[in-house]
């Protein structure tokens, strides 16, 4: 130790480590079992959890066998009755009390998780823990108000957790609460590398007197994660973790009747204008991806910085990268801790290896040797640099310029991802425009990773689907109570023409394809046969077709750009024409089908420009906006039942929230729905924004559900839900399984749009 | 003290915006970032001493009330501290600073020491008077040996966006000082908005302060974090464009040890170790040091402190 002199002349800070015996002491009571049923198991087949800032085992757990997640599955579904049972309020005493509990012993939390994780202690105090607790009491208030604002709802049954290794508390704590709080029992699994924060909270639900099997903890690796999803007694999948893994899960879970929700990865970007507050926007990217060592998922990674300020920026990040302190999590004056695991490092090291035998020039703070990475900003990168497309989950910016608001826009959506966003402009106009047009579930304004119980938080595009948080995180863990209506099962194709053999003037039908009426390439038709009569030819719709009407939607921007009010008088003037056009309609429906049309248009004229957006109250001087956005191109897969309602009802409540939308109409009587096409043709609905494409439905259904540019699907053909969502996984398209596919409503409404939560700080 | 900057000519493209949230998160993250334990907190709570202008600016301030406050700048910590601290001399505080009046009996109690007697002029606190009245108070105060000007700037020239009239008046101000350094005070809680304070900053500098200053102690709101943060900033950019180094002075409503180094972590972040010297840094306060001491006399004695059993200022 120097003495005060010496430090008087160099005036360094000096070692302030936090005392981490408490985590010690606790510790000492491993090896550990798994928390099942109310109780811990006696260790299994143990496995390390390491402290990656020193190399040193901190605690040895069991690895979660099938027979693990059985036994722990079983214990939750005996749990269920009870627990779904009690009343809002009983179930809300049970949260507070978890919320109370974990205050009590914040620091044994804070420190343990910046062992087991490596982040700074500082991090873990004044973020991962304070927030942890924040969701339970927040969500001890949904358990209160979940009968009253959810009413028809209820619970999935037993939920099975998959977490991840960079916020391991907070991240049970966006699982869990939710779920309780909606009446549902879990079993979590913690990540391998940081399994211990969640031990701790199993004792907290002792202490909390939580009744036993309504949370359930198994550790293990990535195989009991795979046991997990597979296993027949889960109700409800909700995964955070590596988009690699969430597309596993997509395909694995596909056709079981499991809900599922993923929280992916990300590739944010970071957009600095010339007008920003510069010094603010360094700050901005210090709390972003050199926040956690960059082992963030909406972490701004990626900074687009305008050409005019782009040297002046990148000087002062560079000094500022060189004044953070890499090193010891626990001592209290580090900014970036031990990154999690040497795996983890490895990986970070070949990437921007990778980045820079792209051309990618580093420049980088010092770290410490061992398990550290340092602050590192990659410049001379176009978007073709793999450190540019790849989540490299440490601390690594990659830099590039542009030069007007369209580029910015451009290059942020120029990836895979669309977790979140962050949006540097003094000029308010400008960042909304902005926060406007960039595809992301979470946008910054002015602002970064801020994060709260009562702002919805999840991703668009290959970041996932769901939402954590706010009244859309607890909607994840409910569904409707009613059973869905059963719907008649897809026939087998009808037979291709044998000869004109209607009577009278032939009619044909073709498909409708960016608002003209279009052969089939395949330039087949097949018979449609209805109650044994033959009622007419539909054009043989294939991949080429489908490949044509999902370009005809994208050009359709229009209608996205329109307001409610404006689609409003559109869907109105279609309810007009229906009626008006009525008498062709009667030849492929029913007047009362036809009436139920007109009423639906109606309906959801009336819908489309009432469908609010929410502000949340998060934090003071804040506005937290819950924007429903649409998807942009949708893709519908229409049921068998009632052809005509059977297809307005999918595609009405799609285009009155704006998106634009591919459908394949019913496969044995789709005529109507092409007969429909004058009818749109006459009612201003803008070519591209309904498309039809007639045909065999399952062949039709594999393209749409694979199709990279389709950002959601609805099916209403139960058969095919296993087809459909297992093609989903290539984007990761949200699916919504139909049940009631002659139904209406603000679910209808909800599936059509995503939120984007949109941060702008205020203070003069 | 180092030479006096020269200033450069009225450059209003200079100013920028500045986020206000963004400002105040900052200001709360780097003060969280940073701990000092121990040996190391002493060290830095003796440094504080060194930059502290030990002040009293009350209006009944007497000749003899000066004389002990200076007795407190020459030995602020007592001998057995010092001692206890393992250091060679007693320190000193960076200056003494008074009104007019009181310059004259504060340079015969500091005599000797080495430490400068700061004044306060220009109408302090409001700086509502004649232009010449003030340039007089300043010639004043010089006169009577005080080697550092803490002069307050007319609030109406920000808020009315005249930063002529603002150059015009520190510039003339910075010539009414002659040898004196000049510190600019500019009355931050008056001027409200961080936008106002780094405008504000820049034209002071510009027009030739070796020091900007934030508060006189009497605005409703005095040195804040975020306001600190903002004129480093200030500081910095100016020596970027003009090669000239400022020095920055928090001035009032700082009370505590804590506050003590919470302000040095915010320039050695922001600025760098040079600026925790007395050169470039100063604390402008009255109760402050008790404080310290107090916690110096913990650190040595490992016993809370009395404060009765210490010298008052």
């Amino acid at each position: 130790m120097p003495t005060i002199t010496e430090i008087l002349e160099t005036m360094e800070y000096g070692p302030a480590l936090e005392n981490d015996k408490i985590a010690r002491d606790w510790l000492s009571r491993g090896p550990f079992g798994h928390f099942i049923g109310g109780a811990f198991t006696a260790p299994g087949a143990l496995f390390d959890s390491l402290n990656p800032a020193r190399d040193d085992v901190l605690a040895q757990l069991t690895q979660g066998s099938a027979q693990d997640v059985d036994a722990a599955v079983n214990a939750a579904r005996a749990a269920f009755p009870a627990w779904s049972g009690l009343s809002g309020h009983a179930r809300a005493r049970h949260l507070y009390a978890i919320a109370r509990q974990i205050q009590k012993r914040e620091r044994l939390f804070a420190v343990l998780e910046s062992l087991d994780n490596g982040k700074p202690i500082r991090e873990a105090r004044d973020i991962d823990v304070p927030l942890a607790i924040r969701h339970f009491y927040h969500h001890a208030g949904w358990a209160e108000l979940a009968a009253e604002e959810f009413a028809g709802q209820v619970p999935h049954g037993v939920c099975g957790q998959i977490i991840p290794w960079n916020f391991p508390l907070l991240m049970l704590a966006w699982k869990i609460a939710p779920a309780l709080a909606a009446g549902n029992t879990v079993v979590l699994k913690p990540a391998e590398y940081t399994p211990l924060s969640a031990l701790l909270f199993a004792e907290i639900c002792i202490e909390a007197g939580l009744p036993a099997g309504v949370v359930n903890i198994v550790t293990g690796d990535g195989t009991t994660g795979a046991a997990l999803v597979a296993h027949d007694g889960v109700d409800k999948i909700a995964f955070t973790g590596s988009t690699h893994v969430g597309r596993e899960i997509r395909r694995v879970t596909a056709g079981s009747g499991k809900a599922l929700t993923l929280e992916l990865g990300g590739k944010s970007p970071f957009v600095v204008f010339a007008d920003a507050d510069l010094d603010a926007a360094v700050e901005g990217v210090v709390d972003a991806i050199w926040f956690n060592q960059g082992e963030v998922c909406c972490a701004g990674s990626r900074i687009l910085v305008a050409e005019a300020v782009a040297d002046r920026f990148t000087e002062r990040l560079r000094t500022r990268l060189k004044a953070l302190r890499v090193g010891e999590p626990l001592d209290k004056s580090t900014d970036i801790g031990a990154i999690v695991h040497p795996r983890q490092l490895a990986r970070i090291r070949d990437l921007v290896a990778q980045g820079q035998a792209a051309g990618g020039v580093l420049h980088q703070g010092s770290a410490p040797e061992g398990c550290f990475f340092p602050p590192t900003m990659m410049v001379e990168v176009s978007p073709a640099n793999p450190c540019v497309s790849e989540e490299i989950f440490g601390p690594v910016a990659v830099v590039m310029t542009f030069r007007t608001p369209d580029e910015a826009v451009d290059l942020a959506n120029n990836t895979r991802y669309g977790l979140a966003a962050s949006i540097w402009s003094e000029n308010l106009t400008q960042a909304m425009d902005i926060a406007a047009r960039v595809r992301a579930g979470v946008v910054w304004v002015n602002a970064t990773n801020l994060f709260d119980a009562n702002a919805p938080f999840g991703g668009m595009r290959e970041s996932g689907f769901g939402r954590e948080g706010a009244r859309a995180g607890m909607a994840a863990y409910l569904r409707p109570a009613r059973a869905g209506a059963s719907t008649p099962a897809l026939g087998a194709l009808g037979p291709l023409p044998q000869s004109a053999s209607t009577s009278g003037l032939d009619r044909t039908h073709k498909l409708y394809i960016g608002g003209a009426q279009k052969r089939a390439d395949s330039g087949q038709s097949y018979s449609v046969i209805v109650d044994g009569a033959l009622q007419g030819h539909a054009p043989l719709g294939s991949r080429k077709d489908i490949r044509n009407a999902v370009e005809a939607a994208h050009k359709a921007t229009g209608w996205t750009a329109m307001s409610g009010h404006q689609r409003a008088q559109v869907l109105y003037f279609l309810g007009e024409n229906l009626a008006a056009r009525s008498v062709s309609l009667r030849a492929f429906a029913s007047q009362a089908e036809i009436d139920d049309s007109i009423a639906r248009a109606f309906y959801y004229a009336a819908w489309a420009d009432k469908f609010d957006s929410s502000v949340h109250d998060t934090q003071s001087a804040h506005i937290t906006l819950a924007k429903y956005e649409p998807f942009g191109v949708m893709g519908l897969i229409c049921g068998e039942e009632a052809p005509l309602t059977g297809f307005l009802s999918l595609v009405l409540p799609s285009i009155a929230m704006g998106n634009r939308v591919v459908t394949i109409p019913s496969q044995s009587a789709p005529l109507a729905t092409l007969e429909l096409a004058q009818v749109f043709a006459c009612s201003d609905i803008p070519a591209g924004v309904i498309n039809i494409v007639s045909g065999p439905v399952a062949d039709l259904a594999q393209t749409l559900a694979a199709h990279d540019d389709v950002a959601a699907l609805w099916s209403a053909q139960p058969a095919l839900t296993k087809l459909v969502e297992a093609e989903s996984a290539g984007n990761l398209k949200p699916v919504w399984q139909v049940t009631e596919p002659l139904g209406q409503g603000r679910d209808f409404l909800l599936a059509a749009t995503q939120i984007k939560t949109i941060w702008v700080p205020y203070g003069a | 003290m180092p030479p006096r900057t020269p200033g450069t000519p009225l450059d209003c493209d200079s100013f920028k915006p500045v986020n206000t949230p963004a400002a105040k998160r900052r200001a709360a993250s780097m003060v969280a970032r940073r701990a000092l334990k121990g040996q190391y907190q002493a060290a830095w709570l003796l440094n504080a001493i060194a930059c502290m202008d030990l002040t009293t600016l009350a209006g009944d301030d007497t000749p003899d009330r000066v004389r002990r406050l200076c007795a407190k700048a020459r030995r602020p910590l007592s001998d057995e501290i010092v001692v206890g601290l393992g250091l060679n001399a007693m320190p000193q505080t960076g200056a003494v600073c008074v009104y007019p009046t009181m310059v004259a009996p504060a340079v015969k109690a500091l005599e000797g020491s080495g430490i400068p007697v700061a004044s306060v002029a220009t109408g302090f606190p409001a700086g509502l008077m004649p232009l010449d009245l003030r340039l007089a108070e300043i010639r004043f105060a010089v006169d009577q040996g005080a080697q550092e000007i803490d002069i307050v700037i007319t609030r109406a020239h920000v808020l009315g966006g005249d930063w002529a009239a603002l150059y015009d008046e520190v510039a003339a101000m910075r010539a009414a000082c002659g040898a004196a350094h000049l510190k600019a005070i500019l009355a931050t809680g008056d001027l409200v908005t961080l936008s106002n304070v780094y405008a504000a900053s820049q034209v002071a500098m510009q027009a030739g302060a070796d020091f900007i200053k934030t508060s006189t102690g009497k605005e409703g709101v005095n040195a804040t974090l975020p306001v600190g943060l903002i004129m480093c900033r200030a500081i910095r950019d100016y020596q970027a464009a003009s090669g000239h180094i400022v020095g920055f002075k928090p001035a009032g409503g700082m009370k505590t040890a804590k506050d003590a180094l919470n302000w040095q972590v915010l320039m050695r972040e922001e600025l760098g170790r040079a600026w925790l010297r007395p050169e470039l840094f100063r604390l402008g306060a009255s109760s402050m040091l008790a404080d310290i001491e107090r916690q110096l006399s913990h650190h040595v004695t490992g016993r809370y402190a009395a404060q009765h059993r210490h010298a008052l200022a």
